[in-house]
C-alpha cells in the first residue's frame, strides 16, 4: 500500500452488546485496528457473529463504539454530526433495505432529497444512476421494490448508496441472497463502478471466493477479532488455521469442479 | 296500514335535521379531539415501554366503563370544574350537553387509535428503520417519511374503528342534554314508538357507514399517494360538518327550555308545557330524555328552565332523606330546600303515582332569570287547565 493517509481508520475499536437479562455482555468487536486506503476495495470475511456487520455500523455511527477511535477522511466520527456523516457515506444494506412504500426513483433519490437537491436535478440524477447500475429507466423508475427481482432490488440498493456521490461506500453482504449468476454479474458490475467512480469501498461477505475475486485486500474476522489482513496472496501465507481453512475451501471446490466438469465443455 | 305509511315516519323525518346535525357535530368534534390527543401520545410513547403500558392500560380501563355511565360521569365532573373556574377565574361554562358529551366520547375514541398507532409503528421492520437512519434521515424524517407511511393502514383501521364507536356511542349523549340521534331511541323506547327506535338506529348506522367510507377514501388516497382521493374524503367530511352547521346558524335560540326525563309522562308533560309557553308568544323548546342525575343540576345551573319532578325522588334521591313524612309537611320542607337553591316549586300537578303515596308530580321552575321573567314563566306554566 502507498503512504497516502487512510480514508477510513479503525484504531483499537471495541464494542460489546448487552447479552440480555442476566447474561454476560457479548464482545462483538474486540480491539480491531484497520486502515482502508483511498480507492481501495476491502472485503471483510467472517462467519455469523464474527462482528463484521458491527464494524460497518460503527463506521457510519449507526451504533457507537465503546472504546478506540474511528476516523473517516481524517476526522474522528464522534466529532461530526452522525446524520451529516451518513449522508456522505453510501450504505448498501443486506437484502436491499429499500423502503417498501417508495418507488424505485424515490428510493434512489432519497439522500439527495434529504440534502435539499431540487426535484428536477434529483430526477435526472436518478436516471443517470439507473443507467449506471444497468436498470432500464422507463421500465423500473416508478415500480415499487416488491415488484422487482432480488438482483434488481440490490442494483437499486447500490444506486441509492451512490446517489449523493459519496467517496465511501459501505456494503453489508450486498449480494448474499442472490442466485450465483446474478451474484457474479452484480459483483463484476460493482467492481467496475468502484473503479470508474474512484470509490473507497468496504464490503462485508461470508463468501471467501467472492472476497478474493472482487477485493484488493481481504480482512478475516472471527469472534470480534481481526485475524488477518492482506491481499489474497499475502493471506495465503498466513499461519492462522482458520484463515487457512477459509482459503482451502474455495480451492478444494475449484479442484473438485475441475474434475467433475470435463474441460473444453460449454462451461 | 303498511309499515311505511305510518305517519310516525314523517314525524321522525321532521326531527332529522336537528338530531342528525347535533349528532354529527358532537361525534366529529369528539373524534377530532380524540385524534389530536391520541396520535401525539402514541408517537411519543412508541419507544417508551413504561409510558406505553400505562397509556394503553388507562385507555382499556376507560373502555370497560359502559358508555352511558362514562357520559353521565362527565356531567358532575364538569359541573364541579365549572364552579371552580367561576370562583377562581370569574369565567364559567356550561357543563351540560355538548361539552361533557365531546369529552367523554373523545376519551372513548382513544383506545383504538392509541393501540393501532403503537402497533403499526412497532410493526415497521428494524432493517427498514436502520436503512432510514443509514441514508441520513433524522429521527423526525424517519418518522414522517418512513414509519408513519408504513404504519398508516393499521393506524387508519384504528381511526375508523374509533369513528364507528364514537358515532354509535354518541346516541347515549341524549341523557346528558346533548341532542343526538339517541333522542329517537330514548323517546321511542319510553313511548313504545318502535318507528322512532328503528329510525334512530338506522340513521346512526348510515352515518357511521358514511363516515367510515369517507375515511377509507382518505386512507386509499394516502396509500396511493393520490391527492385526489385524500381531497375527496376530506371534502366529504368537511361537507358533512358544514351541512350540519347550517341549521345551527339559521335556527333561533329558544328563550325557554323545558326539560324532560326519560319517562313516558315526562315526554307528554314537557310537550304540553312548551306548547303553553309558545301559545303565550314565547319561544320554547323541550330537551328530552335527560338522565335523572343530570336534570336537577341542569335546572339549578340554568341549562334548562323548567321541568317536572317527583316529590319522593327529590326527597330520597336528591336530598338523601330516609325518613318518611306526611305529604304536606314533606312538600313544605322541599319547597324551602329548593328555594335555598333558587328553585321555585310551583306545586303539584294533580297527578299521583298510585303505587306510592309519597310520589306526586311537582313542577319545578328555575330562578336564574330576572325576577319578573321568572314570575312570568312560572305563572304561564302554572296557569294550567
Amino acid at each position: 500500500m502507498t503512504g497516502a493517509p487512510p480514508l477510513i481508520a479503525f484504531a483499537h475499536v471495541g464494542k460489546s452488546f448487552d447479552g440480555g437479562r442476566g447474561a454476560k455482555p457479548v464482545l462483538a468487536v474486540n480491539d480491531v485496528s484497520l486502515d482502508v486506503a483511498e480507492g481501495e476495495l476491502l472485503a471483510i470475511v467472517g462467519g455469523s457473529g464474527s462482528g463484521k456487520t458491527t464494524l460497518l455500523r460503527l463506521a457510519s455511527r449507526l451504533i457507537e463504539a465503546d472504546s478506540g477511535s474511528i476516523t473517516i477522511e481524517g476526522a474522528d466520527v464522534r466529532a461530526v454530526d452522525p446524520v451529516q456523516l451518513r449522508r456522505r457515506i453510501g450504505y448498501v444494506f443486506q437484502s436491499g433495505g429499500l423502503f417498501p412504500h417508495m418507488s424505485v426513483a424515490d428510493n434512489i433519490g432519497i439522500t439527495p432529497k434529504l440534502l435539499g437537491m431540487p426535484a428536477a436535478e434529483i430526477a435526472s440524477r436518478v436516471d443517470e444512476l439507473l443507467d449506471l447500475v444497468r436498470l432500464d429507466r422507463t421500465q423500473h423508475r416508478d415500480r415499487l421494490p416488491q415488484e422487482l427481482s432480488g438482483g434488481q432490488r440490490q442494483r437499486v440498493g447500490v444506486a441509492r448508496a451512490l446517489a449523493a456521490r459519496p467517496k465511501i461506500v459501505l456494503m453489508d453482504e450486498p449480494f448474499g441472497a442472490l442466485d450465483p449468476l446474478t451474484r457474479d454479474a452484480l459483483g463484476d458490475d460493482f467492481r467496475d463502478l468502484h473503479k470508474k467512480l474512484g470509490l473507497t469501498t468496504v464490503m462485508i461477505t461470508h463468501d471467501m471466493t467472492e472476497a478474493i475475486l472482487l477485493a484488493d485486500r481481504v480482512a478475516v474476522m472471527r469472534a470480534g477479532r481481526l485475524l488477518a489482513l492482506g491481499t489474497p496472496a499475502q493471506l495465503s501465507n498466513s499461519d492462522d488455521p482458520y484463515v487457512g481453512e477459509l482459503l482451502r475451501t474455495p480451492r478444494r471446490q475449484a479442484e473438485r469442479l475441475n474434475v467433475l466438469l470435463p474441460k473444453g465443455g460449454p462451461a | 296500514m303498511s309499515l311505511f305509511s305510518d305517519p310516525r315516519w314523517s314525524e321522525a323525518l321532521g326531527h332529522l335535521p336537528d338530531y342528525l346535525g347535533n349528532h354529527v357535530r358532537v361525534s366529529v368534534t369528539a373524534l377530532a379531539l380524540g385524534l389530536l390527543v391520541s396520535l401525539p401520545l402514541a408517537i411519543f410513547s412508541r419507544n417508551r415501554p413504561v409510558t406505553r403500558g400505562a397509556l394503553l392500560g388507562l385507555a382499556s380501563i376507560v373502555q370497560t366503563v359502559p358508555g352511558l355511565a362514562l357520559l353521565a360521569l362527565f356531567y358532575p365532573l364538569l359541573l364541579a370544574l365549572a364552579a371552580l373556574s367561576l370562583s377562581w377565574f370569574g369565567v364559567g361554562f356550561s357543563a351540560f350537553g355538548f361539552l361533557p358529551a365531546v369529552l367523554a366520547l373523545a376519551l372513548y375514541s382513544m383506545l383504538p387509535v392509541l393501540r393501532n398507532t403503537i402497533t403499526g409503528l412497532q410493526g415497521v421492520e428494524p432493517a427498514i428503520l436502520e436503512a432510514a437512519q443509514g441514508v441520513g434521515m433524522t429521527e423526525r424524517q424517519s418518522l414522517t417519511m418512513v414509519e408513519l407511511p408504513l404504519a398508516l393502514p393499521v393506524m387508519m383501521a384504528g381511526i375508523r374503528t374509533a369513528a364507528v364507536w364514537v358515532i354509535g356511542t354518541a346516541t347515549l349523549s341524549t341523557p346528558i342534554g346533548q341532542t343526538s340521534l339517541g333522542n329517537y331511541i330514548f323517546a321511542g323506547l319510553q313511548t313504545q314508538n318502535w318507528v322512532f327506535v328503528l329510525f334512530g338506529c338506522l340513521a346512526a348506522a348510515v352515518l357511521a357507514l358514511a363516515v367510515d367510507q369517507l375515511l377509507a377514501l382518505i386512507e386509499t388516497g394516502l396509500r396511493q399517494r393520490s391527492r385526489l382521493g385524500v381531497a375527496f374524503g376530506g371534502v366529504g367530511i368537511a361537507v358533512l360538518v358544514a351541512a350540519t352547521l347550517m341549521p345551527a346558524v339559521t335556527r333561533s335560540q329558544s328563550t325557554y327550555i323545558v326539560g324532560a326525563k326519560t319517562f313516558a309522562e315526562q315526554y307528554v308533560l314537557s310537550a304540553l308545557i312548551a306548547q303553553r309557553l309558545r301559545a303565550a308568544g314565547l319561544s320554547a323548546s323541550s330537551r328530552e330524555g335527560l338522565g335523572s342525575n343530570v336534570i336537577f343540576d341542569a335546572l339549578a345551573s340554568g341549562d334548562i328552565d323548567v321541568y317536572v319532578d317527583y316529590s319522593g325522588t327529590l326527597w330520597a334521591n336528591q336530598f338523601h332523606h330516609s325518613d318518611i313524612k306526611p305529604r304536606e309537611e314533606l312538600l313544605d320542607e322541599l319547597k324551602a330546600t329548593l328555594a335555598a337553591q333558587k328553585i321555585t316549586m310551583l306545586g303539584g300537578l294533580g297527578f299521583e303515582a298510585i303505587y306510592s303515596d309519597d310520589f306526586i308530580l311537582i313542577l319545578l321552575c328555575g330562578y336564574h332569570y330576572r325576577a319578573c321573567e321568572t314570575a312570568r314563566l312560572c305563572s304561564l306554566v302554572k296557569s294550567k287547565d
